[in-house]
């Protein structure tokens, strides 16, 4: 499906050869000097700038593109998550997109020549409440409905699929049922991120790292310098020099106000860290993800065998990702819940990445006041899964000059026209 | 963790306390547009830097307050008193006894 110009094929062979020959590996992508002047600019080196950048030259042959990223590709977001992907959303318009990015990954490897180990090893949403239950059905009709694999099963089966989770009624918070979605996952997040700029940089993309953006010029706005509603965009000003070009792409997290406010444009996002947390390796116990809204915990078992947990987002805005102990106290506490079994595990270590939250937990896409300034921000604590379908539909944005219906509901005018999207029965609980 | 300032409590983990988000004056409703009124409603500056906000004290003296933090080094500091362009370092809360007034209005 990729024309490669550069990069070699990977396959078993090449494999072979190189190792038989003693060869070494090509770098993979360039390091290209930073040009005047591009088409398109994506600021964000994460899965979605990056997606974003190889669907414009692979799907519409724009290929004079910039991606900008202030440090090393995937530092963001990109490389903190917890690598879960799923399309069980709350809301029509979420499923459907969703399920589109699942689509993507799961055609991924063979798409992008790079092995993304994708484990399509279901996914089990726990509810421990009336109400948690209720969700859960109201979910998996939803679901249903738009031919996603998903149903809600009872404390038996789940103790049949997950035997480490503590499914008697004697616990604080007892397991009463559970949405069961086979189809999702974990993917191995760094890999997502090299595939597509790998690839991207076969179409002749420019990655641009340690190229932070300073300014973003615009003209004929109501605002200071030009900026704000009504305005063009004209350029970008980054820390290596200045470029001139039409189309802007925020796809930060984390810093997506900031971006945007360099145009005039506000955001309705508030910045809050994510933490997440890691075990020592043990053997394969857990065969699935397994979340629980309630007790805000989700763990999935990496390929190595560590225990990945994350919870919900701290409870202020903060652009400070440091660790806090009130975080892996209530983690711990958590998980004995769930699994008492590993108790005597021990925790290697823990991080955090900054979601952009807005307030009714769906993201910010497409066009913006601004004309050539593009968003594909406040991804909160799900922008990972939905990295392939934001690119690709972003992309189509860009190359066609009107918003795809796919993204159409997650517009920036929503909150103009009072048309939110709540997700936040399906997306609070990061995962 | 954070150690909030509460005027009346002293500090206090952030635990023991509401996050209210970014103080911001309310519009009125009789006279705004609708476009001010989706500013107030949902729109954040969410800066990387000194933010006014508010905090309910919800296991303490259950009050309102309005203290600046600065958002990438956790620090806090007294939001200026109404008519003086300056803020106050935390150490002057008690006599300033600023710490209470709502004039932001919750958001």
């Amino acid at each position: 499906m990729i024309r490669r110009n550069r990069a070699p094929r990977y396959s078993a062979a090449a494999l072979l050869w190189r190792g038989a020959r003693n060869d070494s590996w090509p770098r993979v992508w360039r390091d290209p000097a930073l040009k005047k002047s591009y088409d398109v600019v994506v600021v964000g080196g994460g899965v979605h700038g990056l997606a974003t950048a190889y669907y414009l030259a692979a799907n519409h042959g724009i290929k004079n593109v910039a991606v900008l990223d202030k440090a090393y590709l995937g530092s963001g977001g990109s490389g903190r998550n917890t690598a879960i992907v799923r399309s069980n959303y709350l809301t029509p318009e979420g499923v459907a997109f969703y399920d589109r990015s699942l689509d993507l990954y799961n055609t991924m490897s063979a798409d992008l020549n790079l092995n993304v180990m994708f484990s399509e090893r279901g996914h089990l949403t726990l509810a421990h409440t009336d109400s948690a239950v209720r969700t859960m059905r109201w979910r998996a009709e939803v679901n249903k409905l738009q031919n996603i694999d998903s149903s809600v099963i009872g404390p038996d089966e789940i103790k049949k699929i997950a035997p480490s989770l503590d499914t008697s009624p004697n616990t604080r918070y007892p397991i009463l049922a559970a949405l069961y979605h086979p189809p999702g996952g974990t993917i191995r997040h760094d890999a997502v991120v090299w595939a597509y700029a790998r690839a991207a940089d076969a179409y002749g993309v420019d990655m641009h790292q340690k190229t932070e953006v300073v300014d973003v010029v615009c003209e004929g706005g109501d605002g200071p310098d030009g900026k704000g509603p009504g305005a063009k965009v004209t350029g970008v000003r980054t820390s290596k020099g200045d470029i001139s070009t039409p189309v802007v792409i925020n796809c930060t997290a984390g810093w997506a106000s900031l971006i945007a406010a360099m145009a005039g444009i506000q955001l309705p996002i508030t910045t809050h860290p994510l933490q997440a947390a890691v075990t020592e390796p043990v053997k394969v116990f857990l065969p699935t993800v397994v979340v629980s809204g309630s007790l805000h915990v989700y763990v999935s078992q990496t390929d190595r065998g560590e225990l990945v947990f994350g919870a919900s987002v701290d409870p202020f805005a903060t652009y400070d990702m440091r660790g806090t102990l009130d975080f892996t106290e209530e983690l711990a506490g958590h998980v004995l819940e769930l699994m008492p079994a590993v108790s005597q595990m021990r925790l290697l270590r823990q991080w955090a990445g900054l979601c952009d939250i807005t307030p009714d937990y769906s993201p910010v896409m497409g066009f913006t006041p601004v004309e050539g300034f593009l968003c594909d921000v406040g991804w909160g604590t799900y922008g990972f899964k939905a990295g392939p379908v934001s690119g690709e539909q972003m992309a189509k944005c860009v190359a066609d000059q009107a918003t795809p219906d796919l993204i159409s509901p997650f517009a920036l005018s929503r909150f103009d026209d009072g048309v939110l999207v709540g997700e936040k029965g399906a997306a609070a609980v990061g995962h | 963790m954070l150690l909030v300032p509460c005027p009346h409590c002293g500090p206090r983990n952030s635990a023991d306390m509401s996050y209210r988000g970014e103080a911001s004056s309310r519009p009125d409703p009789a006279s705004t547009t609708p476009a001010q009124w989706r500013d107030y409603l949902y729109m954040e500056h969410n800066p990387a830097g000194w933010l006014r906000e508010n905090w309910y004290c919800s296991s303490g003296c259950r009050r309102f307050f309005t203290v600046e933090r600065h958002t990438v080094t956790s620090e806090f500091r007294e939001p200026p008193l109404p008519g003086s362009k300056t803020a106050l370092p935390l150490s002057k809360t008690a006599e300033a006894g600023a710490g209470t007034d709502q004039q932001g209005g919750e958001k």
